[in-house]
């Protein structure tokens, strides 16, 4: 098992006739099961035409349908990312993973607060994974998003990160010693996203296949801090963490829309506080994460 | 994306918020023509820069006559302006703001910004106006009144009610209070504001609401739908290395350490740093090349981490992911044979053809230090410095 997505996934592309999304798409085809999970393509203006023998469909719903998938990865440019996020939400697909970088805050807002009003008003939820992220894989059996499939190997160990270098350096540092990966989750470095670590830990948490979880965070924003309190009381799963940005200034973003110090919880010596008071095992040393983890289990 | 004091006041009004009469000036002569416009018998001269804590800096004075006016305009204008923001080099004022005096009668705190938890806007606002909020928030949280709104929905007259009350606005000024509320929270929406805020917004003697300073920050991701917002940039107020990094879509930012590095992605970039701290150095910037780092990228970030005269050593931390490291090996020597690169290199590479790319490194004849892991490319440079 694994969280969120299996080899048996069925996945449309929103997007998959710009240059990153054939891109891509084409390597998520070549990953494991990829050339049987990636089943359909969306552009409204290319209805009807191909990609690599996947066939595309003017809107996400058609394309479901015609399908049976139940998750989107969505490529579409910042201006357009939001609304394509919205049609995954109204098609009730189960999961939209969102790499798009660079997407307007207030486009955000509008978008979560319209998906949590369908929830409110007893419609399907759709998570979102993202956006501005590197997507999530399961090793052997699925990828979707942009990390580089061959540092991942097939284990028990649960990976979450808002950074997507920050996660293939602790993958690597994993398989490098020994230490397969159940999932591998990268949430995003913008403010206003989906999935966020609480619920990913929440997950890696209730999946019998993952043993212990290494969880990265940077400066800015409270979700490292609630996730950390979330596993005080409730974790059962040894936990590295480890938090990027203590050499960072205040009120600088630091490449990340969300990396940005404007009060004091937003440090990373803030939150490597709170999150070794709440039981794990903190590191300053981002060399050591997969280290640290093997003596723990 | 930051503004000045005039500009943003000048986006307030366009929403119909009340604000002083002001004019912007960058001359002495065109600030005691100003005064002379607005008229009255008290001004006040306020030096324009994007740092906050101006006052206390002495970049903010009053004038009794046009005299003074002359006076405190040629004291200010082209003064270093050191603030608890500025760094102790301070900036240098080239605009000013003349406006018209006020009538104080109390100070109160009003700003709109993006909550992350919550994920709706936040309107806080405090009966604690003029001060640092930061120190309001850690001495006395209790005089902060919040309200978050639900973006599908705005502003309601009950919410901003709630804080024209908490905040203690009397009763004859309520209704502008609550107007001014709703405006600001209408100008936050639709110039896709990060920050918007008015501290003070004051009560006159005579039960007028006006803003009397105001700050801005844009949220860079919206830009390209925001024409009129992007034509208040004043590239005087920015860090030149970080402008000059913008154009070649680098994320730069200078430190004041002396190892400079290049990573690729804004994560891996700050874990870098707090390697080369934790192993006993100081990073000299944060730079983050990037998915899409080509040869002339990389050659672009050398130069700009270079023109930096602290700079004692590099640090190169790759990892390799749909960027090939050979591809960034071959940008590095290129890079380091354009710029004669005279002070040690320590490089890092991790990932997709991770073996080519050493190898390129090895065979270029540069004397280019090679590590396995950040520890050890942080161990490395450190020692290189000694």
């Amino acid at each position: 098992m694994s969280i969120l997505i299996n080899k048996d996934t069925k996945v449309i592309t929103q997007g998959i006739t710009g240059k990153t999304g054939m891109f891509h798409t084409s390597k998520c085809r070549e990953y494991a099961n990829g050339a049987n999970c990636f089943v359909a393509g969306v552009n409204p203006k290319k209805a009807g035409e191909e990609f690599e023998g996947i066939p595309i469909y003017a809107t996400v719903k058609e394309a479901k349908e015609a399908q049976n998938a139940t998750v989107s990865v969505i490529y579409v440019p910042p201006a357009g990312a939001a609304a394509a996020i919205w049609e995954a939400c109204e098609a009730d697909l189960d999961l939209a993973i969102c790499i798009t970088e660079g997407i307007p805050v207030r486009d955000m807002l509008m978008v979560r607060n319209k998906m949590k009003q369908k929830v409110a008003n007893g419609g399907k939820e759709t998570l979102l994974l993202g956006p501005n992220c590197p997507g999530l894989i399961t090793p052997d059996e699925i990828k979707i998003g942009i990390m580089p499939g061959h540092i991942h190997r097939k284990g028990r160990i649960g990976v979450v990160s808002r950074s997507g270098t920050l996660t293939y350096e602790a993958v690597a540092q994993l398989t490098e010693i020994g230490l397969g990966q159940s999932s591998a989750v990268g949430i995003g470095g913008d403010p206003i996203n989906g999935l966020k670590h609480i619920d990913v830990m929440r997950m890696f948490n209730d999946d019998p296949d993952t043993d212990a979880v290494i969880m990265i965070g940077e400066i800015g924003g409270p979700d490292e801090a609630e996730a950390a309190m979330w596993c005080k009381e409730n974790m059962k799963k040894p936990v590295v963490g480890f938090i990027a940005g203590v050499t960072a200034p205040a009120g600088k973003r630091m490449g990340h829309a969300g990396a940005l110090i404007s009060g004091g919880a937003d440090t990373a010596d803030a939150k490597l506080a709170i999150m070794e008071e709440c039981g794990f095992k903190v590191t300053r040393d981002p060399s050591e994460m997969g280290k640290l983890l093997k003596a723990m289990i | 994306m930051k503004i000045h004091e005039y500009q943003a006041k000048e986006i307030l009004r366009k929403f119909g918020v009340v604000t002083p009469k002001g004019k912007a000036c960058f001359s002495v002569d065109e600030a005691v023509k100003a005064a002379e416009e607005l008229g009255g018998n008290i001004w006040v001269v306020k030096a324009q820069i994007h740092a906050g804590g101006r006052g206390k800096g002495g970049g903010v004075k009053i004038a009794k006559t046009l005299h003074e006016v002359q006076a405190r305009a040629a004291e200010i204008l082209g003064m270093q302006l050191v603030t608890h923001q500025t760094g102790p080099e301070g900036q240098l004022v080239r605009r000013l703001l003349i406006e018209e005096g006020a009538d104080i009668k109390h100070e109160y705190y009003v700003a709109a910004l993006t909550d992350r938890a919550t994920q709706k806007v936040a309107i806080m606002a405090s009966s604690e106006g003029g001060m640092d909020i930061e120190e309001v928030a850690h001495n006395t949280p209790e005089k902060i009144i919040k309200v978050f709104v639900d973006p599908l929905v705005g502003l309601t007259d009950a919410q901003a009610t709630e804080l024209g009350k908490g905040i203690g606005v009397p009763d004859g000024s309520m209704a502008q209070a609550v107007d001014t509320f709703k405006k600001l929270y209408t100008c936050y929406m639709e110039t896709d504001a990060s920050l918007a805020e008015i501290n003070p917004l004051i009560l006159e003697g005579n039960g007028n609401i006006k803003a009397l300073d105001a700050k801005f920050n844009f949220d860079s991701n919206a830009l390209y739908r925001q024409q009129e917002i992007v034509a208040y940039r004043d590239l005087d107020e920015e860090d030149p290395d970080e402008l000059e990094a913008s154009k070649f879509d680098l994320a730069y930012i200078s430190l004041d350490g002396n190892i400079g590095c290049l990573v690729n992605g804004a994560g891996l970039a700050m874990a870098t740093m707090d390697t080369i701290k934790l192993f006993g150095a100081e990073p000299a910037n944060f730079l983050d090349v990037g998915g899409g780092a080509t040869t002339e990228k990389v050659t672009e970030a050398f130069k700009i981490m270079l023109k930096n005269p602290k700079v004692k050593g590099i640090l190169v931390n790759i990892f390799g992911g749909i960027m090939r490291c050979d591809t960034i090996a071959e940008g590095v020597v290129t890079a380091a044979r354009e710029v004669h690169l005279s002070v040690p290199l320590v490089v890092r590479m991790k990932g997709t053809n991770e073996e080519i790319g050493k190898k390129i490194l090895a065979e270029s004849g540069l004397p280019i230090i090679a590590a396995d892991t950040m520890a050890e490319a942080a161990t490395k440079i450190v020692a290189a410095l000694k």
